[in-house]
């Protein structure tokens, strides 16, 4: 198999793949999940201005008070690989033109040597968190094997694709294939590691939102 | 009921409910929970982080109803929960938690991980990994009727004593009153003056009020331990004296778990709504201060600032009546930083204050060290708080660190300064 058959290979039945297992993996994780349901609570509910699911949905999204001090690397970094993340999954004109083609929806992307600069913040970001984890105590002591694999299999999207486009280390066609296919790798394994965070953290601040509304205090 | 490791499993089973699945799914292990813990804080031990300590009901999650743990589990790659484990945790699920529910509020994901703890303690409780002190005031609770053992003719005469003092009537067992009063042991014991602070005020107020003989303990400490059935049995003596004697309300001391226990936790426990309202102490009286009842003769003078109890704010949702209480009758009050719901425990609640080892109460001591930045980083020689659990742990850490600061209760505050 050459470099050319490989990129085919990856962008027609490796993606439709990956793309099946995860969504049939989603669906079911979610299942799995909110399946459980919840006891209603019978304890007459006080109610509050700013306690609520969504409030707490919203709210999370920012650091508490004093929490800024404490933490800078996970709230910064956090900020800045996520941010980084959306802009180039979703705002990278290539990426559109992927996005059409399987669903028909389409926006305007940003230049690529927008792109470039942010794929570049979100790779540092990205490594500064790494080594926050290895040398805080408290992350380096709750690390497991998941949060490195998950780790790498995020940086592995944003490292081969900065890479195609600079045109570094390996002839495009192929960087661009082990491109696709380190994102077909994320999408398969989204459902079943810590990354489902992306998905279930909406239901998670959403039922601690609830469960404290119910007694009048926002979180 | 004898406890085993079956049966511990099977709790944990049971508690698991799509709330628990969506926050260990969710979990980044990104590690900000511990900077919310103060035994974290001041021991600088990750093994402290709060979702570290759900571990073992993390394990039985992922083990039981995911497919990639059950697969984990079929080949002998998951490492099940056993009595080591858990005899291992026992420390961080009660010496090191007080159930004060700061590590919920600042889970990025949204992670409500008190709520999980409260239920890892209904599977440690059925595998019998509880610290003695905890289990033998549950039993005292149980068989007695109070943490204590705290038997009602004492109580009767600490009661007489209050009548005597305040030279009013304090109705016992009268049908029909507006409310219905609970005490905690401890208040009984250590702070009779509650007692008399509540008669002069339900005095004032024009309100009726009742004790129950057979119902006078607030406190639950099958919550504490994490036995929902004995929880169960404990609320239940509250829910029938007060249906029997018909009253409005039920009013809740100051002690923070009675708060959780009756209010929240209660209906739950019984499986339907009460026929009566709970309500805070506290509460009560902001009531009273907002339609004017509460008017003080004078006010205290010294720069004070506030303890608020986990239970009763943050978890409990009394959050702005402290506050405007405490206003009407000081003169100095000093808000502190981390203040109402990002208030910093006492150390000592969720039962940790029961256990009574060596290590349990060194570690209570160093945990006590937010609380006393907080006193001198004020600058006072005052701190009003309203859980009779806090002032014990409160007053032990001053005894400890030789600290000359003076603790008082709100509601005792209130009623030395109310108009007579």
């Amino acid at each position: 198999m050459d470099d050319l058959q490989l990129l085919t290979w990856a962008r027609g039945p490796g993606l439709d793949l990956a793309l099946g297992i995860f969504v049939l993996g989603v669906v079911w994780r979610l299942i799995e999940v909110y399946a459980l349901g919840r006891k209603r609570d019978l304890a007459p509910a006080r109610h509050r201005t700013g306690a609520s699911g969504l409030h707490t949905v919203l709210r999370r999204s920012m650091p508490p008070p004093g929490m800024l001090k404490t933490s800078p690397v996970s709230y910064i970094g956090g900020f800045v690989f996520h941010i980084g993340l959306a802009i180039i999954v979703l705002l990278f004109a290539p990426h559109i033109l992927l996005i059409k083609s399987l669903t028909g929806l389409s926006w305007p992307g940003l230049p690529s040597q927008f792109i470039d600069m942010v794929a570049v913040l979100t790779m540092i970001a990205m490594l500064v968190i790494l080594v926050d984890r290895i040398n805080k105590p408290v992350k380096r002591f709750l690390s497991t094997f998941g949060d490195w694999f998950a780790w790498v299999v995020t940086f592995l999207p944003v490292l081969t694709g900065w890479m195609a486009v600079q045109h570094l280390l390996l002839p495009y066609t192929l960087m661009l294939a082990l491109h696709i296919l380190s994102v077909e790798l994320l999408l398969v394994v989204l459902p079943f590691t810590k990354l489902f965070h992306a998905i279930t953290l909406f239901g998670s601040r959403w039922y601690s939102g609830k469960i404290n509304a119910h007694k009048g205090v926002p979180v | 009921m004898s406890a085993t490791l079956e049966k511990g499993l099977h709790a944990l089973r049971e508690v698991i409910d799509a709330p628990i699945a969506s926050y260990f799914s969710s979990c980044v292990h990104c590690g900000l929970c511990a900077d919310a813990c103060l035994f974290h804080t001041e021991t600088g031990d990750p093994r402290y982080t709060p979702i570290y300590k759900l571990e073992p009901l993390r394990r039985v999650y992922e083990q039981e109803y995911t497919v990639l743990g059950r697969v984990k589990k079929l080949v002998g790659l998951a490492k099940p929960v056993d009595d080591a484990m858990l005899d291992a945790w026992q420390e961080l699920v009660y010496d090191s938690c007080t159930m004060c529910g700061r590590c919920s509020l600042v889970c990025p994901v949204g992670n409500d991980i008190v709520y999980m703890v409260r239920k890892l303690r209904e599977g440690m409780a059925a595998s019998g990994h509880t610290p003695d002190g905890i289990r033998s005031a549950t039993r005292r609770t149980v068989e007695i009727g109070g943490p204590m053992g705290l038997k009602w003719p004492a109580v009767a005469n600490v009661l007489r004593k209050a009548e005597e003092a305040t030279g009013l009537k304090i109705p016992v067992d009268q049908p029909g009153a507006d409310y219905l009063v609970l005490l905690s042991s401890m208040e009984i014991v250590n702070y009779p003056e509650y007692i008399e602070a509540l008669a002069k005020i339900f005095h004032k107020a024009g309100l009726t009020f009742t004790v129950s003989s057979d119902a006078f303990e607030a406190t639950n400490a099958g919550i504490q331990i994490g036995v929902s059935d004995l929880a169960r049995t404990i609320v239940t003596r509250i829910v029938e004296a007060a249906e029997r004697l018909q009253v409005k309300h039920v009013l809740s001391p100051e002690c923070g778990h009675a708060y959780m226990a009756i209010r929240w936790e209660g209906p739950n426990l019984i499986g339907r709504p009460f026929r009566f309202e709970v309500v805070h102490v506290l509460e009560l009286l902001d009531e009273l201060r907002r339609k004017g009842v509460l008017k003080m003769k004078d006010t205290f003078k010294d720069p004070l600032i506030l303890h608020d109890p986990c239970q009763i704010v943050r978890r409990g949702g009394v959050l702005d009546a402290p506050e405007q209480l405490i206003r009407q009758v000081a003169d100095n009050y000093i808000p502190v930083v981390d203040q109402q719901k990002w208030n910093w425990c006492c150390g000592g609640g969720g039962g940790a204050s029961a256990i009574h080892t060596e290590e349990a109460e060194a570690l209570r001591a160093k945990a006590f060290q937010v609380k006393k930045r907080q006193i001198e980083s004020a600058g006072v020689d005052t701190m009003v708080t309203f859980c009779a659990n806090c002032r014990i742990v409160i007053e032990e850490a001053f005894d400890h660190y030789q600290m000359d600061t003076k603790l008082l209760g709100l509601t005792e505050l209130l009623a030395e300064h109310l108009e007579d």
